[in-house]
């Protein structure tokens, strides 16, 4: 459904990817994991046109998007999550939400699409008119991702979710991308530092170290890995 | 209390004129964190276009508001070409570079600009004919104003209320919105950002060469040189209402406007510009982020 192959990102002379290859295929979820600094996001923001490659490719669908704008991207159905969550300070909620219809055609699904999120998130429909600047940490993270999921995304890409959460509200959250998985069929990218929590979740995942995939393997098998039990997961 | 009132009303008119042009200025500012030095010269050349438009109308035999409204309107076209243009040529390619270098093309462009009308038109002030015709109202506010005054005034409010609406509840004004608020996360939501940055410029311009029109045939005379003041005056009531928020950059022109107009009525007209920068400097002291800018937020 996706692929990168051998992507290179660069911030000016800083190569942030090195050749960096990942597949994720039609209804998994993939998880990316590795240390702050590793390149994850980066990856996310190359996905999405960002800062795209300097080199390497990258396909949806078999189609090449390494060089379209994001907003092509985004109208293809790959839609992120960005780490820090990025809610429009001044939008309400509702406005959030709207902004995530920005490029949907179909108008007159949109009530039930918010009407699903409410339903996924009820403090969202409490919140309703507040300005998303005001939401707390976790109303802001579950506003992002209904946001993302108003556009109807194909792949969702979500740059760590859980990053300065609660345990009750990352447990919540976990459990909304698994629903979302299994019932919208949504195919999932993953990044997290959470390499416990994210691994459980995952079918499949990605170990990236300085801007290198270093190891790759289906989610139980990276979870009994020395390597990343040593690494990531504090054993 | 007649005199009160006078000056009231002929600072509001004055104020009204800065908001259509501190508009420009500020809704640049906020999207791109560009003071935008030619959007004074963009507010000038919509004056002249009006003057060419307005020459050539009544020789075909236009009259009254007709004109000024095709005037206003052939303006508002060439200017928001204008703006269009400035933006692409002179701050595209720049957008990335360090934040020094588009200012000084921007600066670099109002002196072409000046230049370019002086050498195409003339350095003379040339007379602009009142497009604005008489007419009678009620009379108590008759009393205290003119019908040129009473037009500006009810322009500016119906175009400040338009561009209201606009950004409120227009896909493009949502996008704008989303665009100041978090570029990045607007690209991420699917705003073409260069498109958005384009039509803020293209917004801008119109509302500077309604402005221009309107001055024109208030004053009476426009020569190349009127977008310089008018740029100053304008940009000092966006910061005075707060560099990148909308409605400051309205309440910013209102308060100059009636500063100026106390100034040049009780003091003297001599004083009128020491007063309106006076009341600047007073605001920022006391608000250093301007009447309704909020104190500088931290962007992640
Ligand atoms: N805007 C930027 N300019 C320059 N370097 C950057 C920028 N963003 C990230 N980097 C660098 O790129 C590397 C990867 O960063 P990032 O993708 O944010 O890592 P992660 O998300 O895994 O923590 C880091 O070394 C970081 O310092
Ligand atoms: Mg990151």
């Amino acid at each position: 459904m996706l692929e990168l192959r051998k992507v290179e990102t660069y911030y000016g002379n800083i190569q942030a990817l090195k050749s960096i290859s990942i597949d994720v295929n039609e209804g998994e979820i993939v998880t990316l994991i590795g240390a702050n600094g590793a390149g994850k996001s980066t990856t996310l923001m190359t996905i999405c046109g960002v800062t795209p490659p300097r080199k390497g490719e990258i396909y949806f669908k078999g189609a090449p998007i390494h060089k379209m704008s994001t907003d092509k991207i985004v109208a293809l159905g790959l839609v992120q999550v960005p780490e820090g969550r990025r809610i429009f300070p001044n939008m309400s909620v509702l406005e959030n939400l709207e902004m995530g219809t920005f490029l949907r055609r179909d108008k007159s699904d949109i009530q039930k699409d918010i009407d699903y999120v409410f339903d996924l998130f009820p403090i969202l429909a409490q919140r309703r008119s507040q300005l998303g600047g005001t939401l707390s940490g976790g109303e802001q993270q579950m506003l992002a991702i209904s946001r993302a999921l108003m556009a109807r995304p194909r792949v969702l890409l979500l740059d760590e979710p859980s990053l300065g959460l609660a345990p009750l509200i990352i447990k919540q959250i976990f459990e909304i991308i698994k629903k979302v998985n299994e019932e919208q069929k949504t195919t999932v990218f993953l990044v997290e530092q959470n390499a416990n929590q994210a691994l459980k979740l995952a079918h499949r995942g990605y170990v990236m170290e300085n801007g290198r995939i270093t190891l790759t393997d289906t989610a139980e098998k990276l979870l009994d890995n020395e390597q990343v039990k040593k690494a990531y997961l504090g054993l | 209390m007649q005199y009160f009132l006078e000056l009231s009303c002929s600072g509001l008119v004055r104020g009204s004129i800065y908001a259509l042009i501190a508009l420009g200025y500020t809704m640049v500012y906020g999207i791109i964190q560009l003071i935008n030095f030619a959007h004074g010269e963009v507010y000038m050349i919509g004056a002249f276009i009006a003057l060419i438009v307005s020459g050539v109308l009544t020789i075909y035999g236009f009259s009254g508001f007709s004109i000024l409204i095709l005037a206003a309107l052939i303006a508002a076209v060439y200017a928001a070409a204008y703006g269009y243009t400035l933006e692409k040529i002179a701050y595209r390619p720049l957008r990335n570079a360090p934040r020094l270098s588009p200012l000084i093309s921007a600066i670099g462009m109002s002196l072409f600009l000046q230049n370019y009308v002086l050498l195409a038109q003339t350095p003379d002030f040339l007379p602009f004919p009142s497009l604005i015709p008489d007419f009678d109202f009620m009379e108590p506010i008759a009393h205290i104003m003119g019908s040129a005054e009473l037009v500006i005034l009810v322009t500016s409010a119906i175009t400040m209320i338009a561009l209201t609406v606009l950004i409120k509840y227009t896909r493009i004004g949502k996008a704008m919105r989303a665009t100041q608020q978090d570029m990045t996360m607007a690209r991420l939501v699917g705003v073409n950002v260069d498109n958005v940055i384009s039509m803020t410029f293209v917004i801008g311009s119109v509302l500077a060469a309604i402005g221009g029109v309107l001055v024109g045939s208030y004053i009476g005379q426009i020569n190349f040189y009127i977008g310089f003041m008018a740029g100053v005056k304008a940009f000092t009531a966006a910061v005075l209402g707060g560099i990148g928020n909308i409605p400051g950059a309205a309440l910013g022109a209102l308060v100059l406007g009636l500063a100026e107009s106390y100034a040049a009525g009780y003091v003297s007209s001599a004083y009128e510009d020491v007063f309106a920068f006076g009341v600047l400097v007073l605001i920022l002291i006391l608000r250093p982020a301007g009447l309704l800018g909020k104190a500088v937020k931290q962007k992640v």
